[in-house]
C-alpha cells in the first residue's frame, strides 16, 4: 500500500545538506554562550574559544552523537497511557505556542489573554481528538512575567491528560518546570521512564546557542526530558535566502544541538525541528503561510529523517489576523504538506498572524483539517479482495449500496466524518441552520465542546502541591498570590 | 426474560443486523409474546435510539438506514402472527412514495421511505420514474393519507405540480396531503404548487409527515 508522500529533495542532496551542516560546524563553528556547554565540548574533543565563546566542533564528534541518539521515543498521558509515538512518518499534532494573544470570540480582534483563557484552550484540546498534544499555548498577562512560562505548565497540568509540548524561559524555570512534572509522575526516574512533556530548546539564527535555551537543552539530557530543536534560520534575513541554503543552516544548528544534547547524556531523547521561515520582502515579517515556507520545514524534516532522529515541524499556521479565507487556505496548505512530510509533531494549529496570536475558534476549524490530512496520509487501503467484483455482482444493479452491511461496515475507516462545523448541508438546510459563516459555526462549536469537557482525574493533594510549586516561584519574583481558579477547580 | 428478549431486539436494530432481527422476532412469537409488544417494547425502542444518536451526530446514515431494513425484517418475521391474533400494528399514516416521471433519482426519495416506515408509517415506495396515473392509482388502491413526490431535477420538478393538478381534478387532494422533496425543492415551489410539506432531508420528513397530518 502506497503512503502519500512529499519528499523535496533528492538523496544526493541530503547528503550535500548535511555534510556542509557538519562542515558549518568545523568552519565557522557554532557560538555557544553557555560556560557549561562550551566546556563540556572542549572535553569532548573540541576546539573552544571561551573568550569569543565559539566551538568549532569535529566531523568525527558529530557523527559519534548521530550513533548515541535514539530514533524513536513515546509520550505519555498523565493517565501514564502511550500517546504520542515519535517515530518513522506517524504524525501528531498539537497546537501553536509562544502565543502574546487570543482573539476575542466576540470582538473577533485580537486582545491580552489572561488565566481563564488559557484554562479553557487547554479544555478545547482536550475535547479535540484530532489534536494529540496539548501546548503551552500562550502567556497569561495576570502573571508576572518571570513566572509566565511555568504558570501555564500549572493551568494545563491541572486541566489536561494528554502529553504537553512546553518550553522555560529562563534557566531557573526550567527546574520549578521539571519540578511539577516530576511531582505528577511520581518523581524524576519515573517522569524518565514515562515522559509526559517536551521541552522546546531554540538556538538563535545564525549558529547561536543563548545561554538559557543551552542550559534548558543540558538540564533535559541530564533527565532524559525529550527535548525538541527549534531551529529558526529566517531566509534572506538571519539566514541564506535559497531554501538549500536556509536547510543547510537548520541542519548545522540542530546538529549542534544534538552533539550538545548527546555528549551530556548519550541516549537521551531530541527531536528534530524546527520553525524556520522565508522572510518576507515587502514587510519585513516572517510569513508562516508562504510557501517557500513549508518548503524548508519539510526539507528540513526530510533531512531529519534521513539521518534517523524523531522529527517535528512549526506548521499549520496562517499570516492573517482575523479567521478569514487566507486563514484557511494557508492552514491548510501547511497541514497537508506538514502530514505529507510525515513530521512526527506537527505544531502550529489554532495559531495565526505570524505566531503571535490563538483563536479558539481557529483551533477547532484547524482540527478539521487536520482529521482530513490524517485521513488523506492514511491512502487508499484495500479492504476485500476482489476489491469490489463480488460485492457488484452480487448487487448487480440495485444502487442500494447505503442498505449493505458492507457499507456499514467499512464507512467510518473510508470516510473522516468532520463535526458541524464543516458545512455539506443543502442550501435550504444551511438556511435553516441560522445561515452562519466558517466562524460564527466555529464559534458555536467552540462553546459545545467546553461544555462536554470532563475534569481529569488529578488529586486535589497533587493540585495543591502544583499551586504551591507555583506559588513559591511567584513569591521569589514578587507575587504573593495567585490569580484564583474558577470556582470549584 | 422477557425484558431481556426485548433489549436484544432493540439491539438487533442498533447493531443494523437484520438476520438477527428477524431471528429474535421468531424467538419472541415461539415463546408465545404479543407481537406488538414486540415491536413497541423491543424493535421500536432500537429505533428510536439510532434517531437519538443521528441527531447528536453519533450515528449516520447507514446507521440509521439498517436500523430501517432491521426493524421491516422485523415486522415482516412477526406479520404471521399479528394476522392470526388478529391484531394489527397501529400505523401512523399511510404513504405513497414516488420518483416523479422522466427522473431516476433514488437515494433521498428511499431514504425518506425507510425513515418513515421505521418511524411507524405505512409505506408503498413506487421506485423512480412513475408516470403520475400510477402514483394515483396507487393513492385510491390504499387510500393513501399522504403522497410524497421526488424530484432531483428542474425539469422534472414540474411533474410534481403535475400530479398535484390532478389529484385536484379528481377530487382527491383533500383527502391527501403531499410532501414534495429533493435538491431543486424551495419553500417557494412548495408554496407555488400549493403541497403540503416538504423536508430539507429524511429525518426531517418525519416530523413534517407528522405534522401535517395533525399528529
Amino acid at each position: 500500500m502506497v503512503r502519500p508522500k512529499v519528499e523535496l529533495l533528492d538523496i544526493d542532496l541530503v547528503n550535500q545538506i548535511i555534510s556542509e551542516g557538519i562542515a558549518i560546524l568545523e568552519n565557522p563553528g557554532i557560538r555557544v554562550h553557555n560556560q557549561e556547554a562550551l566546556e563540556i565540548l572542549a572535553n569532548a574533543g573540541a576546539k573552544v574559544d571561551f573568550q569569543a565563546q565559539v566551538a568549532w566542533i569535529p566531523e568525527k564528534i558529530t557523527r559519534q552523537a548521530l550513533k548515541t541518539v535514539p530514533h524513536e521515543f513515546t509520550l505519555f498521558d498523565l493517565n501514564g497511557n502511550p500517546a504520542v509515538h515519535y517515530f518513522g512518518d506517524k504524525i501528531h499534532f498539537d497546537p501553536g505556542s509562544g502565543g502574546l494573544t487570543i482573539i476575542d470570540s466576540q470582538t473577533e480582534r485580537p486582545r491580552i489573554p489572561l488565566t481563564n483563557d488559557l484554562i479553557k484552550f487547554v479544555k478545547l484540546v482536550e475535547t479535540l481528538p484530532q489534536i494529540d498534544a496539548q501546548s503551552t499555548a500562550f502567556v497569561c498577562s495576570d502573571v508576572t512575567p518571570e513566572i509566565g512560562d511555568l504558570y501555564r505548565l500549572y493551568l494545563a497540568l491541572i486541566y489536561m491528560n494528554k502529553p504537553i509540548i512546553t518550553g522555560a524561559f529562563r534557566k531557573d524555570t526550567w527546574w520549578t518546570m521539571k519540578e511539577m512534572l516530576s511531582a505528577i509522575a511520581g518523581g524524576d526516574k519515573a517522569l524518565a521512564l514515562k515522559p509526559t512533556a517536551v521541552f522546546d530548546v531554540c538556538p538563535s539564527p545564525p549558529l547561536l546557542w543563548s545561554d538559557t535555551t543551552c542550559q534548558n537543552l543540558i538540564d533535559c539530557a541530564r533527565f532524559s526530558i525529550p527535548a525538541q530543536l527549534i531551529s529558526m534560520p529566517l531566509a534572506g534575513a538571519t539566514a541564506p535566502v535559497t531554501l538549500a541554503g536556509a536547510v543547510v543552516q537548520h541542519t548545522a544548528e540542530s546538529l549542534s544541538g544534538v552533539v550538545i544534547h548527546q555528549l551530556v547524556k548519550e541516549g537521551a531523547p531530541i527531536v528534530w525541528g524546527g520553525s524556520p521561515a522565508i522572510f518576507d520582502m515587502r514587510e519585513g515579517s516572517t510569513p508562516m503561510g508562504a510557501v517557500e515556507t513549508w518548503m524548508i520545514s519539510s526539507a528540513c524534516v526530510q533531512i531529519g529523517k534521513a539521518l534517523g532522529l524523531p522529527t517535528h515541524a512549526y506548521m499549520g499556521m496562517s499570516d492573517t489576523k482575523i479567521i478569514d479565507a487566507q486563514c484557511g487556505l494557508e492552514s491548510m496548505g501547511s497541514n497537508f504538506i506538514a502530514a505529507l512530510s510525515g513530521a512526527n509533531m506537527i505544531s502550529g494549529c489554532g495559531m495565526l498572524d505570524l505566531e503571535s496570536c490563538l483563536s479558539f475558534e481557529k483551533l477547532v476549524i484547524d482540527a478539521e483539517m487536520i482529521g482530513m490530512a490524517k485521513r488523506f496520509v492514511k491512502g487508499i487501503e484495500v479492504r476485500d479482495n476482489p476489491i469490489a467484483l463480488s460485492l457488484m455482482q452480487k448487487s448487480g444493479h440495485k444502487g442500494e449500496f447505503l442498505t449493505l452491511p458492507h457499507t456499514r461496515k467499512w464507512y467510518r475507516e473510508e470516510q473522516y466524518l468532520p463535526s458541524e462545523l464543516i458545512d455539506r448541508a443543502s442550501y435550504e438546510g444551511w438556511k435553516s441552520r441560522g445561515e452562519k459563516s466558517t466562524f460564527e459555526r466555529a464559534r458555536d462549536r467552540v462553546e459545545k465542546l467546553i461544555s462536554s469537557y470532563q475534569p481529569t482525574k488529578i488529586t486535589k493533594e497533587l493540585r495543591q502541591e502544583l499551586r504551591a510549586i507555583t506559588l513559591r516561584a511567584g513569591q521569589s519574583f514578587g507575587m504573593q498570590s495567585l490569580p484564583p481558579l474558577p470556582q470549584g477547580e | 426474560m422477557e425484558n431481556e428478549l426485548f433489549q436484544k431486539m432493540a439491539q438487533s436494530v442498533l447493531d443494523g443486523d437484520s438476520d438477527a432481527a428477524s431471528a429474535l422476532a421468531k424467538e419472541a412469537v415461539d415463546a408465545g409474546i404479543d407481537p406488538l409488544e414486540a415491536i413497541t417494547k423491543g424493535f421500536v425502542t432500537g429505533v428510536n435510539q439510532v434517531g437519538e444518536s443521528f441527531a447528536s451526530g453519533q450515528a449516520f446514515l447507514p446507521e440509521l438506514v439498517m436500523a430501517g431494513e432491521a426493524m421491516k425484517a422485523a415486522v415482516a418475521t412477526l406479520e404471521p402472527e399479528m394476522q392470526k391474533r388478529g391484531v394489527h400494528r397501529t400505523m401512523l399514516g399511510k404513504v405513497v412514495l414516488a420518483t416523479v416521471e422522466g427522473d431516476i433519482h433514488e437515494i433521498g426519495k428511499s431514504l425518506v421511505g425507510t425513515m418513515l416506515s421505521a418511524s411507524g408509517f405505512q409505506v408503498y415506495d413506487l421506485g423512480v420514474d412513475v408516470p403520475a396515473a400510477r402514483i394515483i392509482a396507487k393513492v385510491k388502491e390504499v387510500d393513501a393519507n399522504i403522497v410524497g413526490l421526488s424530484a432531483l431535477l428542474t425539469t422534472t420538478m414540474v411533474k410534481q405540480k403535475e400530479v398535484i393538478d390532478e389529484l385536484d381534478k379528481l377530487g382527491l387532494r383533500k383527502k391527501v396531503k403531499v410532501m414534495v422533496g429533493g435538491a431543486p425543492v424551495t419553500r417557494d415551489w412548495v408554496q407555488k404548487i400549493e403541497a403540503d410539506g416538504y423536508s430539507e432531508d429524511a429525518i426531517g420528513a418525519v416530523a413534517v409527515a407528522k405534522q401535517i397530518l395533525g399528529l
